[in-house]
């Protein structure tokens, strides 16, 4: 992997603050001239990511080489990367040219050239003539527009940029990303840019990394991660679409919605679970016809500019939504067709709840920093460890956190036709899985309950 | 009318409050040795006081608590401006101890201060004079100039160290044209605050000036205040510290008013 | 070196220094009054300073009447500053800033310049110095920093729960019992805290005021550390820092105190 066309290369970076693990072994490698987006959600880690490449953090783990040269301890004033803040993070007390000619004055170049290169980074981001004024007076995006102007006068070898158009208000912001665009193509350096939103991830980027809960998802360009997502999360969070438990029957044949289809997907072996995703885009829907392969009832339309969002049920009480140019009626009976191309089957990561545990006697267990009563288990001693196996379906969750046996929070949430899957964050970080009917928020506080007869216990 | 009452009172509160300080501002522009004689105007008891001759000691006072007063508010506002960058960077536990621990000198009353490092330099077997005076004026003075930087650092946008970093610049560069440039103005008041307090002290000074002869002006009154008499020249020298304290404390209000001028209008 | 250097670059080091310094010149020379306290002058172990203070007539007598006059210092402050500090707060009452600055003002002069002050206006009015000459003296010193904290959290006080007392048909009395009162008390907590703690350990001051004849617990603890007494005076610092560790804790103000005094500037 060390070729040389890598300028960024970061590899097994793992970083925790305090229990957190913000970081698990992310790996990534840039080519010069790339303009990659590392999108997520909040509290992904990229942020992290990007602080760790700029030298603000340091991993606890792993190495980072820019242009071949191993820097990952060396003090972020002495790497070959400049980055623009969010928070723009101009110098108050300097004006426009002189928070520009900072780091030029910085590495003593010669004057007449500091006022040819800070006047040339101010036209290339619209603000000739600004040269003189208070930084206090501008604007948002004329800040933002300073701060670029004063990390690429440098001509660093890497742009880092931090969620630099979060601040800004939607006109303002789609501007700056044509704008990024250009200015990306005209300087030829490697852009690094953090973004949760990833409307923005499409347009700007040749490849983007989605990150969640400090891995990697899925590295790709563009049109991969949109039509190809890597699994559940990546189709959840790129885009709308359907998602929906399925069985790989065998190769290129899937079944999900109780039926089987015709799929293009191979090598799963036979009666695997997977996960289906149809972009909502993707389904044909048409009046109430034979040759459908599926058929519904509308149960709402709404018009959005360019197409129509429908939600359709079907017979089975799934839901789908789809998107169309024409309008069908609320109750009109539906027909749908999807093409084999278009069902991607992904690996499902897990088909119930594995949980490290200990035996306390032969009818008790504790695992998630909490005793269960199970049922009476022959032959194993106490203190002996066992694994812990729960299906999805056989977690309770309810309301009042006193009423559960452990208390956390929900923190993903993924609706699968006919029911939600959700991840429950315990307060000791670990994650439960859970498939349930009822409708929960994220962030919402839970307790959680697990009957003794849907508690597996295995030896290890 | 009940305005009228309330500010006769007010105005009876301040007459109580200023009257000590106005006779002794009247009395110092005339000769008598004794207060409360009215022998004539007469601006001599100033000139006197300047002289020197005589009034030798009291000179020599009046620098010696001058020079303690530069020394000690130089000194402070150095290490409290570290301490308050560092403070502002420290998280949970550590932060609260810290704090804590800063506000152990302004909850003590001074004489415990004073004892308190009075027995430090005697187990230390340190001779006291200049240099205990100065280290316990930076002890009670250093707390109020963290107080004083600390709410600009609060208000100093997190990522501006670090985009200097970025852009090259050292972490003692970035200090330098980054991080001082924008605490400044909580320095100059610190450094003003820790001034006056120097000069005001009495209490921790007189246990650790030690036995050497050394005099400040808090000092030089103590002693002849205890002999008796009051030294006719201490009424323009008092006159004169209450025009200077009224000057200095007008100038922070001014300069903290405008700050807080300033900060409105940038939002 | 390169994890020097990472040290130095952490900003949250930087409070080393000054983490060094508190702990010498604040922690350990409070160590240190204790360590003396339970020491004889040859350096053992014993309780003789605390049964001599409790034994000697005269130092129990100082503390206890230093008590008192700090109490008397304390309900007058209280008394007059209270009302005072109602009025400049009230914008119908007082509009003027410059007033608050006045009031401020003294608390930044010398003390013992002040305190000659006093003096001086005694001799002038022709009054005896003594105990009146002492409790005005006291009055005199410490009342702006009663009015301080009580003005500063009166004024900060949300207008609208007295809107909303009077809405609810409260009379202008009434308001002032159960709404002002109540939610000025903070105030007069660290106000009691700054005049109290102050009164209760200045030396110096009574015996200008007093010609030498009225000795404060303060002045005790000076003599006796000044004529080399050093365990019996840190003995008596002991008692007085007792007296005031649970002052502060009965007004709880402490965190109050330290901010108010950082708002005056």
């Amino acid at each position: 992997m060390k070729d040389s066309n890598f300028i960024i290369e970061l590899s097994h970076i793992s970083k925790s603050f305090g229990d957190k693990q913000v970081l698990d072994d992310v790996s990534l490698f840039v080519k010069k001239g790339e303009f990659v987006t590392i999108l997520g959600p909040s509290g992904c880690g990229k942020t992290t990511l990007l602080r760790i490449l700029a030298g603000f953090g340091t991993a606890d783990e792993g190495e980072i080489r820019i242009d071949g040269k191993d820097i990952t301890s060396v003090p972020p004033h002495e790497r070959p990367v400049n980055t623009v803040f969010q928070r723009y993070a101009l110098f108050p007390h300097l004006n426009v040219y002189d928070n520009i000619a900072f780091g030029l004055k910085l590495k003593k170049v010669k004057d007449d050239e500091i006022e040819l290169r800070v006047r040339k980074a101010l036209k290339m981001v619209g603000m000739t003539d600004y040269e003189w004024r208070d930084v206090n007076s501008l604007s948002g995006g004329q800040q933002q527009r300073v701060a670029i102007a004063r990390a690429i006068v440098n001509r660093p070898q890497v742009l880092l940029l931090d969620e630099p158009l979060a601040a800004l208000d939607l006109k303002m912001r789609k501007d700056m990303q044509m704008e990024l665009k250009d200015m990306h193509k005209t300087l030829g350096i490697t852009f690094v840019y953090v973004t949760h939103d990833q409307e923005e991830a499409l347009t700007l980027s040749d490849t983007i990394v989605v990150m969640s809960e400090g891995k990697v998802q899925q590295i790709g360009t563009p049109t991969d991660i949109y039509n190809e997502p890597a699994n559940s999360f990546v189709a959840d969070f790129i885009g709308e679409s359907n998602i929906l438990n399925g069985t790989m029957v065998e190769d290129r044949v899937v079944s999900f919605m109780g039926r089987e289809w015709e799929c293009v997907d191979e090598g799963f072996g036979e009666n695997a679970p997977v996960d289906v995703v149809i972009r909502p885009e993707d389904i044909y829907i048409m009046a109430k016809t034979d040759s459908g392969m599926l058929e519904g009832t509308v149960q709402s339309c709404i018009f959005k500019g360019v197409h129509y969002e429908m939600t359709v049920t079907t017979p089975d009480g799934y839901e789908i939504m789809i998107q169309d140019y024409n309008a069908f009626e609320v109750g009109q009976q539906v027909s749908m067709i999807i093409k084999p191309s278009d069902i991607h089957v992904m690996h499902k990561e897990r088909t119930c709840n594995t949980f490290e545990a200990t035996m306390i006697d032969s009818t008790h267990v504790e695992f998630l920093s909490t005793q269960f009563v199970c049922n009476e288990q022959a032959g194993i001693t106490g203190g002996e460890k066992v694994e812990v196996e729960v299906n999805f379906d056989r977690i309770e969750l309810m309301d009042n956190k006193e009423d559960g046996m452990l208390v956390g929070d929900v923190r993903f949430i993924l609706y699968k036709g006919d029911h939600y899957h959700l991840t429950v964050r315990t307060f000791d970080g670990d994650n439960i899985y859970v498939d349930t009917h009822d409708v929960w928020d994220d962030r919402d506080i839970v307790g959680v309950k697990i009957m003794p007869d849907d508690i597996r216990i295995k030896r290890v | 009318m009940k305005k009228f009452f309330a500010q006769a009172y007010l105005w009876f509160l301040l007459a109580m409050l200023y009257a000590p300080i106005l006779i002794i501002a009247i009395f110092s522009f005339t000769e008598a040795k004794v207060l409360g004689n009215w022998t004539g105007f007469s601006t001599k008891l100033y000139t006197s006081l300047f002289s020197g001759g005589v009034h030798h000691s009291l000179l020599s006072a009046i620098e010696n608590t001058l020079i303690i007063a530069i020394v000690a508010a130089a000194l402070s506002t150095i290490l409290g401006s570290i301490a308050a960058v560092g403070i502002h960077n420290l998280y949970g536990r550590k932060k609260a101890v810290i704090n804590t621990l800063n506000n152990i000198p302004m909850l003590n009353p001074d004489i415990i201060t004073g004892i308190s490092l009075f027995l430090l330099f005697v187990s230390l077997g340190i001779t006291q004079g200049y240099a205990t005076v100065i280290l316990a004026h930076i002890t009670f003075c250093t707390p109020y100039v963290v107080l004083c930087v600390m709410p600009r650092l609060q208000q100093m946008n997190p990522n501006i160290y670090e985009a200097a970093l970025d852009l090259g610049a050292t972490p003692w560069q970035a200090l330098r044209k980054v991080i001082i440039p924008e605490i400044k103005p909580g320095m100059i008041s610190g450094f003003i605050l820790a001034f006056t307090l120097s000069i005001d002290d009495f209490a921790v000074t007189i246990f650790t000036i030690g036995t050497e002869g050394l005099e400040t002006l808090s000092t030089y009154i103590y002693a002849d205040a205890r002999k008796g008499g009051l030294t006719p020249e201490l009424r323009p020298l008092s006159t004169i510290i209450f025009v200077t304290v009224l000057i200095l404390l007008i100038v922070i209000n001014v300069r903290s008013q405008r700050a807080a001028k300033r900060k409105e209008a940038t939002r | 070196m390169k994890q020097l250097l990472r040290f130095f670059l952490k900003r949250s080091t930087w409070s080393i220094p000054y983490a060094i310094f508190l702990v010498g010149f604040v922690v350990l020379p409070l160590i240190l009054i204790f360590l003396y306290a339970f020491q004889d002058a040859e350096g053992n172990f014993t309780l003789a300073n605390f049964s001599k203070f409790i034994s000697s007539p005269e130092a129990a007598n100082t503390f206890v009447y230093s008590i008192g006059i700090a109490i008397v210092t304390t309900v007058l402050c209280i008394l007059l500053g209270y009302p005072a500090a109602y009025i400049l707060s009230n914008s119908e009452l007082c509009r003027s800033k410059v007033m608050v600055v006045l009031f401020i003002l003294p608390m930044w002069i010398n003390i013992l310049v002040r305190t000659l002050a006093t003096v001086a206006l005694f001799d002038f009015l022709r009054l005896p110095l003594g105990e009146g000459a002492l409790i005005f003296g006291m009055v005199y010193n410490f009342l702006p920093f009663m009015i301080y904290p009580i003005y500063n959290v009166m004024q900060k006080m949300d207008h609208s729960y007295i809107e909303a007392a009077q809405d609810l048909g409260a009379n202008p009395m009434t308001v002032f019992r159960k709404v002002v009162v109540p939610l000025s008390m903070p105030g007069v907590m660290s106000g009691v805290m700054m005049v109290f703690m102050p009164t209760i350990s200045t030396f110096a001051i009574s015996e200008l005021l007093t010609m030498n004849n009225i000795k404060l617990f303060g002045t005790t603890i000076q003599e006796n550390i000044n004529n080399g007494m050093w365990n019996y005076g840190a003995a008596l610092s002991l008692i007085m820092l007792v007296i005031i560790f649970a002052t502060e804790l009965f007004s709880d103000g402490d965190g109050d105190r330290a901010s108010n005094e950082g708002g005056i500037i």
